[in-house]
């Protein structure tokens, strides 16, 4: 910022208001986000590591934690599946209705997940649509796993759809004709050319999916009924410590969350870095 | 995602446009959306001005450990929601370390909402900021524009799509935010109740048609602030390029 510098002592009138929008800028990103997000940490370890370990060793901790990543471990993959699909349909098929399948995909963004919840109860609970049918069938959707990984999967369906339109429109159709027209079935074309030319925009997808489906708690709180050691998963784990005044152990098991939204970060950083590098070349 | 879509339609609707609006207009309900939409708005100014600085500071300063900022600003989606209620709780709660105690205001509403927001003011910005070409502002600068001319004249008018485009994802987001505001607002009916705390409320309590038309109040208000959202860009793309 040279230009104006127009003999002015100390400070230029740019270099200053430089200074104050930063200032201004990271004092609210301190305010906000740095310092309360340190003060859980702060919070948790403050009586030593004792405490720690017996919060998270508790049963009802250790059980949903677990049942945290089995849904991870059931949810993740169907959306990354449907994910995909849905990606390569609205990119490189053509049918009608397309431009409303688009919306619609991005339709979990707009909905509150308690909505979600809501609409998933009438659809699947006691007096729901489905409800007698599923009943007559031995099938409990509400109030058990299915339910919450139903919930899950829908408030976090749009994000490898998301990720992997914008890359697979950049790498275009040239190679996959090139590997039609050299004989490739329709099945190898898509391991060997698409997958391989799309496969950060997937990961990058994945990460934000799990992240999401980690820490979903309006819809899951819902559909889960919050049975202890049951249907509870640990984000509902934390809201039921919390609320039985027992500090020490919704702290220790936001802090597992919160290094787990770290670990996130850090895994959605070097994929960009890794993109940016790539595009540089 | 079609099928429940229709489930809570055909709810909201069964007992007709008359039940509809009774449930709609229910004193405690009618406080509620009101209260959502409105800080919301309020919200999402805040957003506007902020996001936009943060942008700002991220493209056109330089200092020290700024890809850590940088990587910060996603943080909020990242985190779990009930844990971003409880990190702000921790510190502007009961027995606030510095002495701020907003729990059960109106007031944590509003900062669990620019909590969860943050980001996409910042991340629908930071792109256009980094692609503006600067040669307009030395121009305008050389002429004898001062710094704040440059700045209303120039750069803010390439900006708002951007800045647009972003308040209407966190007003979507915020009018149907629950889980960062569970524990930090109390829940109070009149008072701190949102949208979205009203329809678990009324779920609880099994009155599905209550919680139904609720329900569709915040999504058509969600939905039509994202559908204005992509007309404006679409009428921009037509007509300005």
């Amino acid at each position: 910022m040279s230009y104006s510098s127009q003999g002015a002592v100390g400070l230029s009138p740019t270099r200053a208001m430089k200074l104050s929008v930063r200032t201004l800028a990271l004092s609210y990103l301190a305010l906000l986000l740095v310092a309360p997000v340190g003060m859980i940490f702060y919070h948790t370890f403050e009586g030593g590591l004792g405490p720690v370990w017996s919060a998270v060793s508790a049963p009802n901790a250790v059980h949903a934690f677990w049942l945290s990543l089995e849904i991870v471990a059931i949810a993740v993959p169907l959306n990354t599946v449907f994910g995909i699909g849905i990606a390569l349909l609205l990119e490189r098929g053509r049918f009608r209705g397309k431009a409303l399948l688009g919306m619609l995909i991005d339709l979990p963004f707009a909905i509150s997940p308690v909505v979600v919840g809501l609409a998933l109860v009438l659809v699947y609970g006691k007096t729901g649509w489905l409800g007698n049918w599923l009943a007559g069938h031995g099938i409990q959707v509400i109030f058990s796993v299915p339910g919450i990984v139903i919930a899950t999967a829908v408030v976090s369906l749009p994000f490898v759809a998301r990720e992997t339109i914008p890359v697979l429109r950049e790498l275009g159709t040239d190679s996959e004709q090139a590997a039609a027209t050299l004989g490739a079935s329709w099945r190898q074309t898509f391991w060997r050319v698409t997958l391989p030319g799309i496969r950060w925009g997937v990961v990058y997808g994945v990460v934000l999916t799990t992240a999401r489906a980690l820490g979903e708690f309006g819809a899951v709180s819902i559909v889960s009924g919050r049975i202890e050691g049951q249907t509870q998963t640990l984000p509902l784990y934390v809201q039921d410590r919390f609320e039985n005044f027992d500090s020490t152990g919704a702290y220790t098991a936001a802090v597992v969350l919160a290094l787990l939204a770290l670990g996130t970060l850090l895994a959605m950083n070097l994929l960009t870095r890794r993109t940016r590098a790539r595009k540089a070349l | 995602m079609l099928l429940p879509v229709a489930a809570l339609l055909a709810k909201a609707s069964s007992g007709g446009t008359s039940a509809f609006w009774r449930e709609v207009s229910n004193p405690e309900a009618l406080a509620a959306i009101k209260l959502t939409l409105a800080v919301s708005a309020i919200v999402v100014v805040v957003n506007a001005i902020f996001g936009t600085l943060i942008a700002w500071v991220l493209v056109r300063d330089e200092f020290p450990g700024k890809s850590v900022v940088n990587a910060l600003i996603d943080l909020p989606f990242a985190l779990p929601t009930i844990v971003a209620g409880i990190v702000l709780l921790a510190l502007y709660g009961k027995g606030s370390p510095v002495g701020v105690d907003v729990a059960f205001t109106r007031a944590s509403i509003a900062l669990a909402l620019l909590f969860v927001t943050l980001p996409f003011v910042v991340r629908s910005v930071q792109p256009v900021l980094l692609e503006l070409d600067r040669s307009m502002e030395e121009a305008a600068a050389s002429l004898g524009a001062g710094p704040l001319t440059v700045l209303r004249r120039i750069v803010l008018p390439s900006l708002t799509p951007a800045i647009v485009s972003g308040v209407a994802l966190s007003f979507a987001r915020a009018v149907g935010e629950y889980g960062s505001l569970v524990l930090i607002t109390g829940e109070l009916p009149f008072k701190t109740e949102v949208g979205s705390v009203y329809v678990f409320g009324q779920i609880s309590n099994e009155n599905l048609p209550a919680a139904a038309a609720v329900s569709v109040v915040l999504l058509l208000a969600a939905l039509a602030v994202l559908g204005a959202l992509t007309l404006v860009s679409r009428w921009r793309s037509k007509h300005v390029l």
